[in-house]
Formats: C-alpha cells, sequence, structure tokens
C-alpha cells in the first residue's frame, strides 16, 4: 500500500496554514498543562483571529445537542434541570478488569488539566474552548483492554423524561460514538469535567464528555455513561443517520468535502460580521500529532 | 382605497428587512451573525414566495380580485429577499472569493439549484411592468408561469440544506406543494372555488 503523507494530499497553501496555525497553538497541541493564571499569558502571545479564546457566552449558548433540541439555543435553554448526579460511568467489554466508577470517584482519580483545543464543528464553524479534562488513557489503561478491544464504544445517557428530544427519533438514541483504540489511546484524546476553569455546563455535556480535537465535533460525545472496548468497528448515531455523511473517522479535512457543503473554510464563532472566514486545516491543525495514525490509509475513501 | 392597501402590503414586506438592518446595526445577531442573516433572508423569499403563489388562490376562495393586485408587488419583494440572500452569501460570507462560490455552485446541488432560481427570477423582474405585460400579450403569462418552477427549486434548496429532514424546510414544501396542486386541479376544472 503506498503510504500518503498528509502534506501530499494537503494544498499547498492550507498545508503552509496549517504549519502556522500549529506552530502558534504549540501551547495546545503539545498536551501542555496550563494553569488557570497562565491563559492571559497565552492570550497575549496568540496574534492571530483564529486563535483567540471563544467567549464563554458563545460557548455556552451556542451548542449542538439534540437530546435537548435542534436548535443552537435549545440546549441552554432546556437542560438546566437536568440531573448529573448521581453519575456513573461503566467500563467495560473486552478489558480485564471492567470498572464502575461515579463521577466524584473519576474526579478525584483523574484530577483535571486545562487542554485549549480548537472544536471545529462539520457544519463549518470553530470555537476555541479552554478544556477542563484528562487524557482518556489514563481512564483505559486502569481497565486493560485485551487484544480484541480494537474500537471503543462511547454510549451517551438515555434519558426522554429529562431529555425531550429523545422523544423523537432524530437519531438512534441513545448516543453512539466511537475510536479507534489508537485513537482513544492518543495522548490528545481527553475526558473534560469542565471549561473556563468551571464546572462542565449541562449543555455542553456535563458531567463527562469527550473531545478528540482533530475529528469533527460530533465525535465527541457528551454525557457519557458507557464506555466499552469492542472488537468490531461500532456503527455512530450518525452513521446510523446518515450513512454517506457521517464516517467513522470524521476527521478534519478541508480537501473532503460534506456531500452537501464545503469543508474547506469555516467560520469563528464570536467573530461578529467583520470577520472573514479562515481556511480549515488537515487534522484541525493537529496533524503534527495524529497523522501518524493514518499512514497507509486512504483520508478520502475513509471519508471524514 | 386600493392605493392604501397597496401601500401598506409595501409597508409591511418591509419589515422583515427594516427588522434585519436594525439587528445587523445594533449588533443582535448573536454568535454566527452572517450564518443568521443569510437564513433570515432566505426564509423570507420564501414566505414571499408562498405568499405570491397564494394572491390567485384567495382570488378565487373570496370572489375578490384585490388580491391580484398586490401579486406583482409580492413578487418583487421575493427578488428583494433573494438577492439580499445571495449577497449575503456571496459577500458577507465569502468576500467575493469566487473559486470557492463557482465550486459550490458546481458541486453542491442545494447551492446550484438555489442559484437557478435566483437566475430565473430574473426574466421576470425585468418583464414585470405594466409595459411589458401589454408587449408580451399572453407569452407573458407563460413566462410568468416560472414563478412554480421557481417556488419548487426554492423549497428544494431549503430541503437540500438541512443536516437531516427536519420540520421546517418539509413545512415550506408542503405549503409550496398544495399551493400549486391548487392551480392543477382549478385549470382541470374539476373543483369550483367560485
Amino acid at each position: 500500500m503506498k503510504k500518503i503523507k498528509y502534506s501530499e494530499i494537503t494544498p499547498e497553501k492550507i498545508y503552509k496554514n496549517r504549519r502556522k496555525f500549529v506552530k502558534d497553538l504549540g501551547l495546545a497541541a503539545g498536551s501542555i498543562f496550563l494553569s488557570q493564571n497562565l491563559i492571559t499569558l497565552a492570550n497575549a502571545n496568540i496574534e492571530s483571529e483564529e486563535l483567540k479564546l471563544t467567549d464563554y457566552k458563545y460557548v455556552t449558548t451556542y451548542n449542538n445537542y439534540y437530546e435537548f433540541g435542534t436548535g443552537k439555543s435549545d440546549p441552554v435553554e432546556k437542560s438546566q434541570k437536568f440531573k448529573t448526579k448521581p453519575w456513573d460511568l461503566v467500563i467495560d467489554g473486552e478489558v480485564e478488569k471492567p470498572l464502575k466508577l461515579s463521577m466524584e470517584e473519576i474526579k478525584t482519580m483523574f484530577p483535571s488539566e486545562e487542554r485549549i483545543y480548537k472544536l471545529r464543528c462539520v457544519e463549518g464553524w470553530s470555537m476555541v474552548i479552554p478544556w477542563l479534562g484528562f487524557p482518556l488513557n489514563k481512564i483505559l489503561k486502569k481497565v486493560s483492554p485485551t487484544s480484541k478491544g480494537k474500537f471503543v464504544k462511547f454510549t451517551s445517557i438515555f434519558d426522554p423524561e429529562q431529555m425531550f428530544g429523545q422523544r423523537f427519533p432524530i437519531l438512534d438514541w441513545p448516543y453512539k460514538e466511537g475510536l479507534r483504540i489508537d485513537e482513544a489511546m492518543h495522548d490528545l484524546t481527553i475526558l473534560v469535567t469542565g471549561l473556563y476553569g468551571k464546572k462542565l455546563p449541562n449543555q455542553n455535556g456535563s458531567p463527562l464528555r469527550l473531545m478528540v480535537p482533530w475529528k469533527y465535533g460530533f465525535k465527541s460525545s457528551k454525557a457519557i455513561v458507557n464506555i466499552k472496548l469492542v472488537e468490531k468497528m461500532p456503527v455512530s448515531s450518525w452513521m446510523k443517520a446518515s450513512p454517506n455523511e457521517y464516517g467513522f473517522y470524521s476527521n478534519v479535512n478541508p480537501t473532503v468535502d460534506h456531500p452537501r457543503w464545503s469543508q474547506a473554510s469555516e467560520r469563528i464563532i464570536g467573530g461578529g460580521i467583520i470577520s472573514p472566514r479562515i481556511p480549515t486545516t488537515m487534522f484541525n491543525g493537529y496533524g503534527d500529532e495524529v497523522a501518524n495514525l493514518y499512514t497507509g490509509m486512504d483520508l478520502k475513501k475513509y471519508f471524514q | 382605497m386600493k392605493k392604501y392597501l397597496k401601500l401598506s402590503v409595501f409597508v409591511l414586506s418591509s419589515i422583515p428587512f427594516l427588522l434585519i438592518s436594525y439587528k445587523i446595526f445594533f449588533n443582535k445577531l448573536g454568535p454566527e451573525p452572517i450564518k443568521e442573516i443569510t437564513h433570515f433572508t432566505g426564509e423570507w423569499t420564501l414566505i414571499f414566495i408562498c405568499l405570491t403563489l397564494s394572491m390567485s388562490p384567495l382570488k378565487r376562495f373570496t370572489n375578490s380580485i384585490v388580491w391580484v393586485s398586490f401579486r406583482r408587488m409580492l413578487g418583487l419583494f421575493v427578488f428583494f429577499y433573494a438577492t439580499l440572500h445571495l449577497l449575503t452569501y456571496v459577500g458577507l460570507d465569502y468576500r467575493f472569493d469566487w473559486s470557492p462560490i463557482l465550486d459550490d455552485v458546481v458541486k453542491k446541488k442545494y447551492i446550484f439549484i438555489g442559484f437557478a432560481a435566483w437566475l430565473l427570477l430574473l426574466p421576470l423582474v425585468i418583464t414585470s411592468s405594466q409595459k411589458m405585460v401589454l408587449m408580451l400579450k399572453n407569452n407573458w403569462k407563460k413566462l410568468h408561469r416560472l414563478i412554480y418552477v421557481i417556488a419548487i427549486f426554492g423549497s428544494l434548496h431549503y430541503i437540500w440544506l438541512s443536516k437531516t429532514i427536519f420540520f421546517k424546510p418539509l413545512i415550506y414544501f408542503i405549503i409550496i406543494f398544495v399551493l400549486l396542486a391548487l392551480r392543477i386541479k382549478f385549470k382541470n376544472g374539476k373543483m369550483n372555488y367560485g
């Protein structure tokens, strides 16, 4: 099989931009712990518009969370009474030591650190968010996946009483997503417990969500209750809803269009009417860290 | 009397434009202002298409010809909002960067059909004057049936851009379908609206 470096499949202009982006964003990409006090400092070094942190107001009022409705402001309006206590996470499947952890246990066992990641939605917009979380691999190492655990399946909560969106067959509820084991073990992949130094708001997927910065936003499940190691590639809710539009990998890729719209550029949330689109970068700018996961894979075939 | 009615229709039809101008001016458009303007002008284009198409059926139902006198103005408002919609996309969103725009027109069916609908509006606008009506005679009527095609294109444009099948695009499709169906039945003389 011919090895394809993604620098070869990315137009030069975008590639160069990406280099600049990654360089600028080094603080985020290198999984560096960044204390709360350093945020202002980091901000001062960020010159370009695209690297400014998105306002807390927008991060917490402009969300896709169909469990609470399909409108962008539905999640903030309809999730405030959602109960996140008590909350248990079950990690099982192809593992030697299955685990059931309460949120309190998770928080004490895995201290959260700050990670500034760019979130790129498949719809063509992006935000830069200071997340609080810890690498998913820390939790996976605790359960010792067996050799059969080739994929990781994430299942979100099913609670149509509290989540009125689940009363409608918009998606195959509960929300399901998946990663390949190496993607799940990657240091950039985190489980999120907060943002902007605060507890994770309900509309952002409280109490526990995933964040995979080089993939489109929908891959990062919210309100997760089960992490299951499986042998076969899981079918995600979006794959089931529209298989020709949403693939399993769904890596951010400006050269592969969504069947109905272009992915070459994106709008920055909160930029206002004067802020121009910015070119979308391969792997959302995290190529240096993750491109090697896909060597030899035809990223056009494994679209998105 | 008719003059005042027409003036009120004009004022009412301008309200969405005034509203969006106010929101732009006072920065009340939220996190994605350009998308907001695009959706707003797009939806009002569809609403005006529905209104334009409602005038003839209303004439039948109410036995009053007053409705028909609003048709031209409503039709011109379709063009007005459609052009704002197009300009938002081309100018505000893509900053007249033609290569991605052309790429979209060719590759994305919802953009292709939306753009086609706007192009089809042009001959209708050009021939909208009373003078043109007299000049084109019977052909004028035939030409202006293009609005049926434009309406279908417009509703498909909305359906195809939606992420999954959602409520609103379907509602517009159904309204337009019904408005068009009313005409077919009437022409065949199978129903009597008198």
